[in-house]
């Protein structure tokens, strides 16, 4: 099952494509990290899959071909937006209150005992709460609603170190728990790297590379040697160069068992180091089989 | 079908009912009732997040803080304690079955089924404080701890460089290698 599918999919607001061209298919039980700098288009999105916003080309589905906003989409997906909207006057039990009368599915009992496990008193003003708290009762909200996806747009950007551990533990544990896919953004990948099995890599509206965390790392090495030497390597794809004078590293598309040129070490990459590299890059792409979309270009490095 | 892997491995506690209260508790160090030893990450290590979790096994059965049936976390507290991915706790389990180390009863959680440690605690004790005998010894001839680990390792790999070739397994060796280190 995919729990996000596009093809083709984009959305432009006046002259400007906030998302262009947008082809993948995210499988679900992974948690994935959604990741690029500011304005490369994740929001926009998170907001399509979630079926805030309408596309201006292709088309998006969730959990399995649903239509976004569709009702029985809309059951099995719970959104956190940016900046964790409470109502900041109302209580902890009020938002509970409202939540449950909004929704089809509402586990009162699990969400009281989450909020008590959490030392967050009902009676509580959510504008009173600090940011971890408030972040933990829209989770709470969220995760009460028993969803197949749960969707976090930036859920960290505002929280304290400790904050985010329990943040992203509470997560992660409903993960473990109940199977929740979860997709997550943020524009510091360091954060997400413990976090996430699965990455997509957003950069200036397109989407640059999607797929399991494992599968990245083992099919790209570093390569180091001679500058001069460099295109020897060129019969790999390579995605990004770093060359002085007399050194050159290559970030190449290649696993530990392809050869290495003589003369040449190989390492294996962080994904933090790979994320920059494409980042870079933005010509570059890696787009492997099955997370690619149904219409998207049959070769691996493009444009 | 990662999904069923995981309900089944988290088992026991998990279904449908809601979370207990063992492995939230708000801090950093959350741990469930009842586990033998606990896990912790060395963010600046560079080793893989899954590998520090089956190296800690291994150097916890060298140490006899695990023994042979002794449950390991689930999987559910792993992930609540250290705010990490259940995949990779899950592949840290599973290296260990393949390892036979470990193995995972559906429903239960993963047992330890085999043991590293063959020695006794008095014998480690006293292998211990000969170890310090030669650190001091070591150290009073004006090696500094980059030294002695250089010199403690090389002779390490030639040690089983040795054995290795009398015995052609030197799949222990390298495991070894860096605990110690």
């Amino acid at each position: 099952m995919n729990v996000v599918e596009a093809s083709g999919l984009g959305k432009r607001y006046g002259g400007t494509w906030a998302l262009r061209e947008c082809s993948l298919a995210i499988p679900a039980g992974h948690v994935v990290a959604l990741v690029g700098p500011n304005g490369a288009g994740k929001s926009t999105l998170l907001n399509l899959a979630v079926g805030l916003a309408a596309p201006s080309a292709g088309a998006v589905t969730v959990l399995d071909g649903r239509p976004p906003g569709s009702p029985d989409a809309l059951d099995g997906i719970a959104f956190v937006a940016q900046d964790t909207p409470l109502y900041k006057n109302l209580s902890a039990a009020d938002m509970l209150h409202l939540t449950r009368n909004l929704n089809r599915r509402f586990d009162q009992a699990s969400a009281e005992a989450r909020l008590g496990e959490l030392g967050i008193p009902l009676k509580q003003k959510a504008g009173k709460m600090s940011g971890g708290q408030q972040a933990q009762l829209a989770l709470t909200l969220a995760l009460a609603r028993r969803p197949r996806l749960l969707v976090l747009d930036e859920p960290m950007a505002m929280l304290d170190p400790l904050a985010r551990h329990d943040f992203m533990a509470a997560v992660l544990t409903a993960a473990a728990e109940d199977g929740v896919s979860v997709l997550l953004s943020s524009h510091v990948l360091a954060e997400l790297e413990r976090v996430a099995d699965y990455l997509v890599l957003m950069s200036r509206g397109r989407v640059q590379v999607a797929g399991e965390v494992d599968d990245l790392l083992a099919s790209h090495r570093i390569l180091t040697g001679p500058a001069a030497e460099a295109s020897k390597c060129a019969d790999r794809p390579v995605v990004y160069v770093r060359r002085a004078e007399v050194q050159a590293h290559l970030l190449v598309r290649a696993t530990a068992d392809d050869p290495i040129p003589p003369g040449w070490e190989a390492h294996p990459v962080g994904l933090e180091e790979l994320a920059l590299a494409y980042l870079r890059e933005p010509g570059a792409a890696a787009l492997p089989g099955p997370a690619r979309g149904r219409d998207a270009e049959p070769s691996e490095v493009t444009k | 079908m990662t999904i069923d892997k995981r309900s089944s491995q988290v088992g026991g506690s998990a279904g449908d009912s809601p979370p207990t209260p063992g492995g939230r508790d708000g801090s950093a160090t959350g741990r469930g009732p009842g586990s033998a030893i606990e896990f912790r990450l060395d963010a600046a290590s560079g080793v893989p997040t899954y590998l520090q979790l089956v190296h800690q096994v291994e150097h916890a059965l060298r140490l006899g803080y695990l023994k042979v049936g002794d449950q390991l976390p689930k999987v559910r507290d792993v992930v609540a304690s250290l705010a990490i991915n259940p995949n990779t706790v899950l592949k840290a389990y599973r290296e260990l079955e393949t390892k036979g180390l470990a193995n995972g009863r559906p429903g239960q959680g993963t047992f330890i089924q085999a043991t590293l440690n063959q020695v006794a605690l008095p014998e480690l004790t006293a292998l211990h404080r000969s170890l310090l005998r030669w650190l001091t010894a070591a150290d009073e001839a004006g090696l500094d701890e980059d030294g002695i680990v250089a010199l403690f390792t090389s002779a390490l790999r030639d040690f089983y460089e040795h054995r290795s070739g009398s015995r052609t397994r030197g799949g222990a060796a390298s495991g070894e290698t860096e605990d110690v280190a």
